[in-house]
């Protein structure tokens, strides 16, 4: 006898999920995007950039951090919904220095890519313009923490994956910045190779490595050949 | 060895080494050091063998702790809208002049700092400071006088006069709870006598449900975390009052403190848990030393311990954790990152603390004054308990009242009293407006004084803050919009870039430069906050704005301009620079001045 899959509904449309899987992760493997940024799928639910966020019997829920169950009617792709990722995109844009015509990760930028999924035509608020400064002091990596968007991949995959613990979050609301694992704070004087995982996770230009910024000519890469929502598609053939 | 490194050391010592007790650590150590330097960083590091970034994340979360020199007195006046109402914010400027500062800024010889601070817990005898982290209340412009003097003098704190440390209970109502007689020892008998079944069945029957302001049925909490898989389980006290013009927790800490540990214990027997914590906040750093006292006591008379009152298998100990300056923890899964050393940061729930808690283990958070009451339902049974205050919202609820009456203080009403009586009984005359449960909770004008104070009808964690007529209700909004800006944790996108963009908004309007776009713009972040936030500081940081606009609309009429569109930035201020460098400051110069 064959078992069936539990279902959950996602825009009216019967979604089957394997127990265990969120709502994310379900709705990706049956081709439906929905928007994110500090999911990763090799990594545990984290829950802080809020794109996902979606409506779930009635009620606001991140879609990276609940788990899918038999009966839920969720809402994910409605104008009020799409309105506030785009706000949050915005505010995301506003409170770092993101100026994608001078940022080598231009067309590989999640941010950027997210910014044209939401139809976002301008930043809409007002930038809080930080100066957190460039730490080049890596042989073969940088980081320009004005740009960093807070979805601790770094963190997550130096101290999970890499088992490093090179980088933290320290400070609080809009304070919060990325640190490093070193007395002098530089990124130099910590055991950061661009050979981890913590290298290859930044969704934007934050962390960058080093003279292969344009190795990829501006104009053939990923989101400018497809839109970021592509990615649903191809979780779905994948798992086919 | 330098002696950072032996105070360290000593700190890491007395916490054995557990790198959960993180937090702790560098509060003693600045105790000692005034200040954590690098230097000190990397000693606790080495020390407690953890990253160097886990120290820093921690020492930058916490508003109490400093990685940069703050002076050897370090002053923070209470920067709640009671205390503003009070005088405070001339009081602090009057500081600043004596001891010839600026804010924030640290003396040349290092002497002293001055600064504002989240509410201190002391509305009803405000204005008040921290200087050093130990409370100073009933601040007039004479003992700003006298303090500063005693700066420049250098006098250590305990040679300070005892009165400007007096913390007054105030107690201007006692109901079952505050009035009621409390023999050491009775009400954890009554609970043992009732077995741990059988307690349970009672905390069910008087249907209790958590003084925290969620409202959540205490027995269901705790038979939830008793039957929760795992070997250990612990009882943690929220103590992390930091909902501004809420204090009464801090009357219940410094009087009815037995009561509170009794109540820690019996929801220790009853879900077999053998270890409880108090998260006290770094703001009632005065009442740690009694406290310790107490428990010393507690302990000497087996009422905590093993074998508590002789009962086999009963044991029960509790150790309290001190807070640094962070609202947030008073989330209750926040409050255990903290509790574990880290910086407070709500995790996603659920998992909720009750099976996934302190270390991952079951865990029961309740308030302060919700364990209180649980010795009242040990003593008098819960069909007892449940005889007070209304069908869904059973015995006593305290109050902390605050603002423009004649008696502020302490009042404890059975549920279901009304808002006007709560006003009679303070001495509240030509009243505008209360704000029941803090910024995150809601703004009641005169048509709503007959509202009950229930779980059904105005629900509250206590705080029943009171505006007079002659008060403006912008800024009230305004103070609690920069409240939750300071406040908000960081984690999540829309709280902590929405919580700044809406100050901003708010400090734009206050100048004069806002229009009616901007008052959209506030409606269209409150629904944005309230409904993707991660958890209720985001979701509630912008209720008292909506409320104001939907009741006090003039106070903010009067300051929009009628224009369409008025720019965030002032050209004409922005111009200055240039103006100097060029050396011009002529008519043509200017772009005229903003109207």
């Amino acid at each position: 006898m064959m078992s069936v899959d539990p279902i959950i509904t996602i825009d009216e449309q019967p979604t089957p999920f394997q127990p265990g899987q969120t709502i994310l992760e379900a709705a990706l493997s049956a081709g439906i995007y929905i928007p994110h940024l500090c999911h990763h799928p090799e990594f545990a639910p984290h829950g802080s950039c809020k794109l996902c966020s979606v409506v779930v019997n009635g009620r606001s829920a991140s879609a990276c951090a609940m788990k899918a169950a038999p009966g839920q009617e969720i809402e994910v792709d409605t104008p009020e919904l799409h309105a506030y990722r785009r706000t949050l995109v915005q505010m995301l844009f506003v409170e770092g220095n993101h100026f994608c015509p001078g940022c080598e990760k231009s067309g590989n930028c999640q941010l950027q890519a997210l910014g044209y999924e939401f139809e976002m035509m301008t930043p809409h608020f007002v930038h809080f313009f930080p100066n957190l400064g460039v730490d080049a002091s890596h042989p073969d990596a940088l980081i320009d923490l004005s740009r960093c968007i807070q979805c601790e991949l770094c963190v997550r995959a130096s101290r999970d994956v890499d088992g490093k613990g090179v980088f933290a979050l320290a400070g609080r609301g809009l304070e919060a910045h990325l640190i490093v694992n070193s007395p002098s704070g530089k990124l130099g004087d910590t055991n950061f190779s661009i050979s981890d995982k913590a290298a290859h996770v930044c969704p934007v230009g934050a962390i960058l490595i080093k003279r292969v910024g344009f190795a990829q000519p501006i104009g053939e890469r990923l989101y400018d050949l497809e839109p970021i929502s592509a990615e649903a598609g191809r979780c779905a053939v994948e798992e086919a | 060895m330098t002696s950072a490194d032996e105070i360290v050391a000593a700190a890491v010592e007395r916490r054995r080494g557990d790198p959960t007790s993180l937090l702790q650590i560098l509060r003693e150590a600045q105790e000692a050091l005034d200040w954590i330097a690098p230097e000190t960083v990397e000693a606790v590091a080495a020390q407690l063998r953890v990253p160097i970034v886990r120290v820093q994340s921690v020492l930058q979360f916490y508003s109490f702790l400093y990685d940069k020199p703050r002076g050897r007195y370090r002053l923070l006046f209470s920067d709640n809208i009671t205390d503003q109402m009070l005088g405070s914010l001339d009081l602090y400027e009057h500081m600043l002049k004596r001891l010839k500062l600026k804010r924030g800024e640290v003396s040349p010889d290092g002497l002293a700092s001055v600064d504002l601070t989240s509410c201190t817990g002391m509305c009803d005898q405000g204005p008040a400071m921290l200087v050093n982290n130990r409370a100073v209340t009933r601040l007039t412009a004479r003992r700003v006088d006298e303090i500063s003097d005693l700066i420049r003098a250098r006098a250590p704190l305990r040679e300070w006069p005892a009165d400007y440390f007096r913390v007054d209970d105030n107690i201007r109502r006692a109901d079952t709870l505050l009035g009621g007689s409390f023999e050491p020892g009775k009400a954890l008998r009554a609970a043992i006598a009732r077995g741990r079944q059988g307690m349970l069945d009672e905390m069910k029957r008087s249907n209790l449900r958590g003084r925290g302001g969620a409202g959540f049925p205490t027995g269901v909490k705790w038979e939830t975390c008793r039957n929760a898989p795992g070997a250990e389980h612990y009882v943690v006290c929220n103590a992390d009052e930091g909902e501004p013009g809420t204090f009464k927790d801090r009357v219940l800490l410094q009087t009815y403190a037995p009561r509170v540990f009794e109540g820690m214990a019996i929801a220790g027997f009853v879900a077999g848990a053998v270890r409880g914590f108090l998260y006290l906040r770094g703001e009632y750093q005065f009442l740690l030393a009694p406290l310790e006292a107490k428990l010393e006591a507690m302990r000497r008379a087996r009422l905590l311990g093993s074998s508590i009152c002789g009962a086999p298998g009963f044991d029960f100990d509790i150790e309290i954790h001190l807070g640094a300056g962070a609202y947030v923890c008073g989330e209750e899964s926040a409050l255990i990152e903290s509790l574990e050393g880290k910086p407070g940061r709500p995790r996603i729930r659920p998992p909720f603390p009750v099976t996934s808690g302190y270390l991952g283990k079951p865990t029961i958070v309740d308030n302060v004054e919700t364990l209180c009451e649980a010795t009242e339902v040990a003593l008098r049974g819960g069909a007892a308990f449940a005889g007070e205050g209304t069908k869904r919202s059973t015995g006593t609820k305290i109050l902390s009242v605050s603002g423009d009456c004649e008696r502020p203080g302490l009042y404890e009403y059975p549920f279901g009293v009304r808002v006007s009586q709560v006003l009679k009984d303070s001495g509240a005359g030509d009243v505008a407006a209360v704000q029941v449960s803090g910024p995150s909770g809601v703004c009641l004008t005169p048509d709503e004084f007959r509202r009950h104070i229930a779980f059904e009808d105005v629900p509250t964690a206590g705080a029943f803050m009171i505006f007079g007529a002659h008060r403006d209700l912008f800024d009230v909004a305004r103070n609690f919009s920069h409240f939750f800006a300071h406040e908000s944790c960081g984690f999540c996108t829309p709280c902590r870039v929405g919580t700044a963009l809406v100050r901003d908004v708010m400090d734009k309007i206050a100048a004069g430069r806002g229009t009616r776009y901007e008052i959209n713009e506030l409606m269209r972040l409150y629904e944005l906050l309230r409904r993707t936030s991660h958890c209720g500081l985001g979701q509630s940081a912008v209720n008292a704005i909506h409320d104001t606009w939907q009741k006090f609309r003039p106070a903010y009429e009067k300051r929009l301009s009628w224009r369409d569109f008025s720019p965030t930035i002032d050209l004409e201020a922005a111009l200055a620079t240039t103006r100097g460098i060029s050396g011009r400051d002529d008519a043509d110069a200017h772009l005229g001045a903003e109207p």
